[in-house]
């Protein structure tokens, strides 16, 4: 059930951020499958969640032992939510947001975004749909920012889905309280690090 | 959400002192203070994040290895969305050329302990004198300070066993000499500095291995790193790092200092004289913004070097020297960039392990390259051998398409990648300053901060000379191949978009804009870190600093908040000499 999108945008959405992230035949999955699209939604929704989704919990993910908590959601102090609230949402001419003049709200630049693309976008062929990103420069460098978020950020944003991203690349993700002996900082190799507990998500 | 601008509640608790910032300096003040049985209260702007402010002060444990919450969403703050800066290089940018995060060190309970991975080495000798050792060079506005090396050592060594310091004495040729040795000895080194030291050696450098705040062992009741990586820009979520948690909680546990996090002050408020201040009136963040005073016996600013001079030029207090915000100064950044052909790891470990301080000293090509260029004189900084980096940051740096996963994968600019950063001296500029801006203001509708920054030639020139130097021994350590930029950017401005540092200076160490001296026309406080104008006011952040010298500032400004505290508390601390460590 997503949080912010109807199913209809989150396929545009999905459709889109795959021609920046492709999958390919050396193990990366592609945006899409990546579970960018949920991250994304996730995140345009935080504000439907209580607390909001902004900040991850602390201080381990249960991965590399310790108890998981990034699950515990961090209340926001009164000014972060309105920052947070401004930037998604926009600033709709209310006083306190507006300091500094109008802000237009991430969830606005979707709507737009999306509707640009075209309903069909999904449906297109890859050329065609790299022309439509193209006409839209800062709405393509936002996707591109958000599925690189989506793609490399903590799983608990609801992106990386089972960890796929650090997996194409290598990465460990985060290592606490394990962390890396002296022995793997300072050796000539890579040594190799396997998780306690499999390739499970906190 | 919407908040009411309460009738004003006076004094709700006095003190002795009244601390504005958590960082290591504000925190450093109350620690001495509470022993010295003074009650403090310290205001903080920001949430925190950092420990229990009720007994037994535990870590809070909200900090985590966690991209997106540090690094994209300002979890430490500030947000520049809340809190705007904006940036010029000189007048003729206009009112303003960007607006957005400079400089931001962290805006939380803590400060800008959290920024970085503990760099923490001592200046020189010859940092307090400069003027008089190098004399002057023009449209600078190169100064001594006045106290010198020899009467802060004592607060050095003590800053280094309060914080926690892993280092190895003795080892480099260019330290000031020590009473002792560090309180900890130094913890693994990175596998790229390992190679990038042994280069180093075979050009006749002196690598060293970094004096750090990061525990090694058990220290002070915290746990010895473990290597995550997580480390500038991260806080720690086993604080093994030296973030200010020991000494707030030292100053806690006395039962003397009370923190309140969320209290922006608006205002420091002075009697009738104009001459001492009464105590600070703050807006209560969590209680809908409500103003609040706290009246107190002195008042200690240390928000940093950029948000000290903010709030004094906003109330109009301490500038009869209109020196306030003036002789701002970072370190100019070269970075040179080895990209090798094997895996470096630097995500292993802390982010940097070792320096070297060669360039300090000036030696016959370095007088060479400054005449050419018309300088009496020129000086670098030390160089911290170091890398790492997190996917997050590095995906963005690739262009999207299919090269993405490509790019991804081979990791040329995170796994195989290894920098020297020359943290070279910046020379004070009278029209280098943080002021007000004109028309941005923050979410409380206060006037922003604005920097105007232009490197002085000096700079350039430093950084021209060491460039090949360091790209050189990249090379020799094994890159395929090494590359230089610096922080601010040079060349046309129309390029500046692609530095993915931005058009600002990107170091976050500020510094001067509030420099002491003994003279109250010259200077904005006295070497005990007094302001001129307001006789029970100081300042505890490096704002005091004089010149930048060529080294990372959090130990020396920590040092001169605890010599300034214990001089106001009339705590004794005796004199050192030096210690053979031959």
């Amino acid at each position: 059930m997503p949080a912010h999108f109807s199913g209809a945008d989150l396929a545009i959405v999905a459709a889109a951020v795959d021609r920046l992230i492709p999958p390919d035949d050396a193990g990366c999955p592609g945006a899409a499958a990546a579970g960018v699209p949920d991250y994304i939604d996730t995140f345009l929704g935080a504000f439907t969640f209580d607390p909001p989704r902004i900040f991850a919990g602390g201080p381990f993910s249960g991965r590399w032992g310790g108890e998981a908590s990034f699950d515990n959601w961090l209340p926001l102090g009164p000014m972060e939510e309105l920052a947070w609230r401004t930037r998604i949402e926009g600033s709709g001419g209310r006083t306190e947001r507006e300091f500094n003049g109008a802000v237009l709200g991430l969830q606005q630049i979707y709507r737009d975004g999306i509707a640009a693309l075209g309903a069909d976008f999904a449906d297109v062929e890859g050329t065609e749909q790299d022309l439509r990103l193209n006409a839209l420069p800062e709405f393509k460098r936002l996707l591109y920012q958000h599925a690189c978020e989506g793609m490399y950020g903590d799983p608990v944003y609801g992106g990386n889905r089972d960890e796929v991203g650090w997996t194409m690349i290598g990465w460990l993700g985060d290592i606490q309280p394990r962390g890396y002996t002296k022995e793997e900082v300072e050796s000539r190799e890579k040594l190799e690090i396997r998780p306690p507990n499999g390739n499970s998500s906190a | 959400m919407h908040w009411i601008w309460t009738e004003c509640v006076v004094a709700d608790l006095d003190c002795d002192a009244v601390i504005v910032g958590s960082g290591p300096g504000g925190s450093t003040f109350a620690d001495v203070l509470t022993a010295a049985g003074w009650s403090v209260i310290v205001l903080e702007k920001g949430r925190n994040h950092l420990i229990s402010l009720e007994p037994p002060f535990e870590p809070s444990g909200d900090l985590s290895n966690d991209e997106i919450k540090f690094l994209r969403r300002h979890f430490l703050g500030p947000d520049p969305f809340l809190e705007p800066r904006t940036y010029r290089r000189t007048a003729a940018d206009g009112e303003r050329l960007f607006t957005g995060e400079v400089n931001s060190l962290p805006t939380t309970v803590g400060g800008g302990g959290f920024h970085a991975d503990g760099k923490l080495p001592r200046f020189r000798e010859e940092d307090f004198h400069l003027l008089s050792a190098r004399g002057p060079i023009d449209g600078a506005t190169i100064a001594d300070w006045p106290i010198e090396y020899d009467e802060l050592e004592p607060h050095y060594a003590i800053a280094e066993r309060l914080i926690g310091t892993a280092g190895d004495a003795g080892k480099n040729p260019f330290e000031a000499w020590r009473s002792g040795p560090y309180p900890m000895p130094p913890g693994p080194d990175m596998f790229g500095a390992i190679l990038t030291s042994e280069a180093a050696e075979k050009r006749g450098l002196h690598p060293y291995r970094a004096p750090t705040g990061v525990n090694s062992i058990f220290y002070d009741d915290r746990p010895p790193c473990n290597n995550c990586g997580f480390c500038g820009h991260f806080g720690c979520p086993i604080h093994a790092k030296g973030d200010p948690i020991s000494s707030l909680r030292r100053a806690l546990r006395t039962g003397r200092c009370e923190v309140r996090p969320e209290s922006y002050v608006k205002e420091i408020v002075l009697d009738a004289s104009g001459r001492r201040a009464t105590g600070v009136r703050y807006l209560d963040i969590a209680n809908g913004n409500a103003e609040r005073e706290v009246r107190a016996s002195h008042v200690v600013v240390a928000g940093g070097a950029f948000e000290t001079p903010r709030l004094l030029l906003r109330c109009g207090v301490g500038n009869s020297s209109d020196l306030v915000g003036r002789n701002l100064t970072y370190h100019f950044q070269t970075f040179s960039v080895g990209i090798f052909p094997f895996s470096i790891h630097g995500e292993r470990g802390r982010s940097v392990t070792h320096h070297h301080d060669d360039f300090i000293v000036p030696g016959p090509d370095e007088m060479a390259a400054a005449r050419a260029a018309g300088l009496p004189w020129i000086r670098g900084g030390t160089v911290e051998h170091g890398g790492g980096g997190t996917p997050l940051q590095e995906a963005s740096t690739y262009p999207p398409g299919p090269q993405h996963a490509i790019s991804m994968r081979d990791s040329a600019i995170r796994d195989r990648l290894f920098a020297f950063t020359l943290q070279a001296e910046d020379l004070p500029q009278h029209g280098n300053r943080v002021d007000l801006d004109p028309t941005v203001v923050d979410a409380w509708g206060f006037p922003a901060g604005r920097v105007t920054y232009a490197p002085h030639k000096h700079e350039i020139v430093t950084s021209d000379h060491f460039a090949p130097i360091l790209e050189q021994v990249m090379r020799d350590a094994g890159a395929d191949f090494a590359f230089s930029t610096t922080s601010p950017p040079q060349g046309d401005l129309d390029l500046f978009d692609i530095s993915p540092l931005g058009v600002a200076p990107a170091s976050r160490h500020t510094m001067g804009t509030c420099r002491m001296g003994d003279d109250a026309r010259t200077s904005v406080v006295d070497g005990d870190g007094r302001f001129h104008d307001v006789e029970n006011m100081l300042c505890a952040d490096s704002s005091v600093f004089v010149t930048s010298s060529g080294y990372n500032p959090t130990l020396t400004l920590v040092a001169l908040a605890h010599r300034a505290a214990c001089k106001l508390a009339g705590v004794d601390v005796e004199p050192t000499t030096p210690m053979d460590f031959s």
